[in-house]
């Protein structure tokens, strides 16, 4: 039983994790690529952006979470995301518009996102180094050890707090994009938009209040992800680029333009990092005394190691575009 | 001799250019010119000219990018990964052979496990048609997909001992001490099989994918060589690689450097020439029509993957001459010196800025750029310490601690600004590609 616990932990748990964190992220991507038809890289960064914000604030009022029986991480993280979404809309403004007004190619709006990639990498490095930094200022990150109720289990499941924050808040997140989406005037006008643009124009819809919206929602969601990831290990400013292939693949694996299908593909991309890197042969030690003589296991049976982690994603992301561009929800920009 | 004079829609190539002296491109060049001699005055010769042979190899790279980016719009993110897969080639078939290596059992058994590789990549590719023999496909992708897992998981324990024995006893595999040129020419065509296979997944579907994967496989290549120690000593690197002229020890930084500078620059001139004539060519043409306008191409009938995969892997390959070219000049071989920065956005706003589609106009901001971003160095520091003082002095700023590396991070800054401010207002670069009209 402790070999499964240990699964659960490293596995289960982590997984989850990740796969929210990948599909908050896969979310916002997908939102833009629906509306603006274009792979907007410089998300990560305002992930980290987002993050970075929460750790000025933090740093600001170190003792604002005491007061109600929360990480001061946590209260700070609505006004991070109103920062965000504002310097989304202020990029889109400052540099995406004026292309667009340009008529360019998709692709030149992707180069364009790398520049602003890198502007706000740069911004975020010198003002707050390069070297990684804790999100609990004052504060202490708790760590919940739930030990199983079963006879002979000594190994107790781990859960951190930001870990239950990040499940509730993606919880909130997904459900209240569906009811926005689904119910509310401006959701329906954005579904339409990303249907058929030229259509959506010509029944009145204010492509422009679309347009401001989308970045409002990725700039706030990416807040969310970008914090709950730099709470849960730490704020690194160089997160960005180890994240963009993941969201990539989460977008493109639940069908590009198709919220639902990115966190499907957020927690897809997730799972199949933690089994890969997962040594299987743990699972397998209480059997190995009943395995015949002939099959000599090796003590490490994990598929790739953690170093390489960043092939899982990508080679997911090449199965995809083989096999099925279209993703497994059948997204509709290819 | 006219005979087609007649004729509506003869082809009129001479009429078009309003004015055939090339002013535009003399002034830019002189200016130049002057700043290449002003670094020369105020840096010392030695230092410029090592200055100039990076930024020849940079132009390589950069001409790698402007087929791709300029000739056929296709976007590749990932220089960094097809330069450092020729900084590698240059790296292990350049160094010195490693005799404790080849004298013990090891290189018999990692070829045996080599050959593992092969027999289970056979294995599982014969189980993936084994519906030609009458299998379900379903049953065929389900024995497929537990015959490769079963199979990897073998030979990658294998491959792990052995490499970790090969660690243990002697370090690294070494090179093979051949000569230079070697290295530098496996390393093009190695970047040019990786090409292949990116170019074979990505090139038929929207162009952003093109720039996913090539993101994603440049960082999965550096991860390979940063962490294969039994290959290339990971993060202890390997040095010195040899140069293919003779080193500073023999005669001197300035004129081994110039020498260097002189093989850049014949390898320049080689792939200028070469690209100048496929530009010319009904092949360049057709690339630029597929690039113009996909629809009537392939109303032409032209095949118009086929022709993005040859324009992918021929800019792969010559980002890895350059990669190799640039290792071996730089004598080191370091995994992780390889940064998206330094060497996939440097040589991306090379080929905006200098004119995406125009060899000439490529290489003049290759060396352009280059000297902005190596004087850049001593000056973003200049900039942050009178900032930091002035700051101190007046508001009760604390100093920052760690300057110099701060200042280096206000270059990622600017190389992001100026990419984006280039698109914007200069979309064709300052030695905009000539496209000839026909009125």
């Amino acid at each position: 039983m402790n070999e499964f616990v240990f699964f659960i932990n490293n596995v289960l748990i982590a997984g989850s994790v990740t796969g929210s964190i990948y599909a908050i992220g896969a979310v916002g991507v997908t939102l833009v690529f629906s509306i603006m038809r274009f792979a907007h890289f410089a998300h990560a960064d305002m992930m980290t952006f987002g993050a970075f914000m929460v750790l000025l604030l933090v740093t600001l009022f170190p003792g604002a979470g005491d007061a109600i029986g929360v990480p001061t991480a946590i209260v700070m993280l609505p006004l991070a995301m109103a920062l965000t979404a504002l310097l989304a809309v202020g990029i889109d403004k400052a540099f995406y518009k004026p292309l667009r007004a340009h008529g360019v190619k998709p692709i030149v709006m992707v180069i364009g996102s790398l520049g602003v990639t890198l502007m706000l990498q740069g911004l975020i490095r010198l003002f707050a180094g390069t070297g990684g930094q804790s999100l609990y200022v004052d504060d202490r990150k708790e760590i919940f050890r739930l030990a199983l109720p079963i006879e002979g289990v000594r190994v107790p499941v781990v859960i951190t707090e930001p870990q239950l924050y990040l499940f509730v808040l993606t919880l909130v997140a997904v459900v209240g994009l569906h009811l926005f989406l689904s119910r509310s005037r401006l959701g329906k006008a954005m579904r339409a938009m990303s249907d058929n643009p030229d259509l959506a124009k010509a029944s009145g819809i204010n492509t422009n209040t679309i347009v401001a919206v989308t970045w409002v929602i990725a700039g706030g969601l990416a807040a969310i992800a970008g914090t709950l990831l730099s709470m849960d290990v730490t704020f690194k400013p160089d997160l960005s680029f180890f994240l963009l292939l993941p969201i990539f693949a989460a977008a493109i694996v639940g069908g590009v333009g198709h919220p639902y299908g990115a966190v499907a593909g957020g927690f897809v991309v997730g799972f199949a990092e933690t089994l890969a890197v997962f040594n299987w042969s743990v699972l397998l030690r209480p059997i190995r005394d009943s395995l015949p003589d002939w099959l000599d296991l090796p003590s490490n049976l994990a598929l790739v190691g953690t170093e390489y982690k960043i092939v899982v994603p990508f080679f997911i992301l090449v199965a995809i575009l083989v096999w099925r561009p279209t993703g497994i929800f059948k997204g509709k920009v290819i | 001799m006219n005979t087609n004079s007649n004729n509506p829609h003869r082809r009129d190539d001479t009429g078009a250019t309003v004015s055939t002296f090339p002013a535009r491109e003399l002034t830019l060049l002189a200016l130049l010119a002057m700043a290449v001699a002003g670094v020369y005055l105020a840096m010392g010769a030695a230092y410029s000219t090592r200055m100039l042979v990076e930024a020849a190899c940079y132009a390589i790279l950069a001409l790698g990018l402007t087929i791709q980016w300029g000739y056929a719009g296709q976007f590749n993110a990932g220089v960094m990964g097809f330069v450092a897969l020729g900084g590698f080639a240059a790296m292990s078939f350049s160094v010195p052979v490693n005799e404790a290596f080849w004298a013990s059992s090891l290189p018999g058994e990692l070829g045996l496990v080599l050959i593992y590789i092969l027999g289970a990549g056979l294995i599982v590719f014969a189980a993936s048609r084994l519906d030609r023999l009458g299998l379900p496909r379903t049953l065929r992708t389900v024995v497929t997909v537990l015959l490769a897992l079963v199979l990897y998981m073998v030979v990658i324990s294998q491959f792990r001992e052995v490499t970790e024995r090969i660690e243990d006893q002697v370090e690294f595999v070494g090179g093979l001490g051949l000569p230079t040129w070697t290295g530098w020419i496996v390393g093009g065509l190695l970047a040019g099989v990786i090409g292949y296979f990116i170019g074979h997944v990505c090139l038929g579907l929207r162009s952003d994918y093109l720039a996913i994967a090539t993101l994603g496989i440049a960082e999965i290549i550096k991860a390979f060589l940063k962490n294969s120690d039994w290959l290339t000593r990971g993060t202890a690197t390997v040095s010195p690689l040899p140069w293919p002229v003779p080193g500073p020890a023999e005669v001197g930084f300035t004129l081994s450097r110039a020498l260097y500078l002189s093989i850049t620059a014949v390898i320049i001139a080689v792939i200028f020439l070469l690209l100048h004539r496929a530009y010319n060519a009904p092949w360049g043409r057709m690339i630029r029509a597929i690039r113009d306008n996909e629809e009537s191409s392939a109303a032409m009938g032209k095949d118009i993957n086929r022709r993005r995969l040859e324009i992918f892997v021929l800019g792969c390959i010559l980002m890895g001459i350059g990669g190799a070219v640039l290792g071996s000049f730089n004598g080191i071989f370091d995994p992780q010196g390889y940064l998206p920065l330094n060497h996939t956005f440097l040589v991306l706003v090379m080929v905006i800025l200098g004119g995406p589609g125009n060899n000439l106009g490529t290489i003049f901001g290759a060396v352009a750029v280059y000297i902005i971003w190596i004087m850049s160095e001593p000056l973003a520091l200049y900039v942050m310490e009178l900032a930091a003082h002035v700051g101190q002095a007046n508001f009760d700023w604390e100093m920052p601690t760690n300057l110099e590396s701060r200042a280096l991070q206000a270059r990622v800054f600017v190389i992001g600004l100026l990419i984006t401010v280039v698109l914007r207002f200069a979309p064709k670069g300052l030695l905009p590609e000539k496209v000839k009209h026909h009125d």
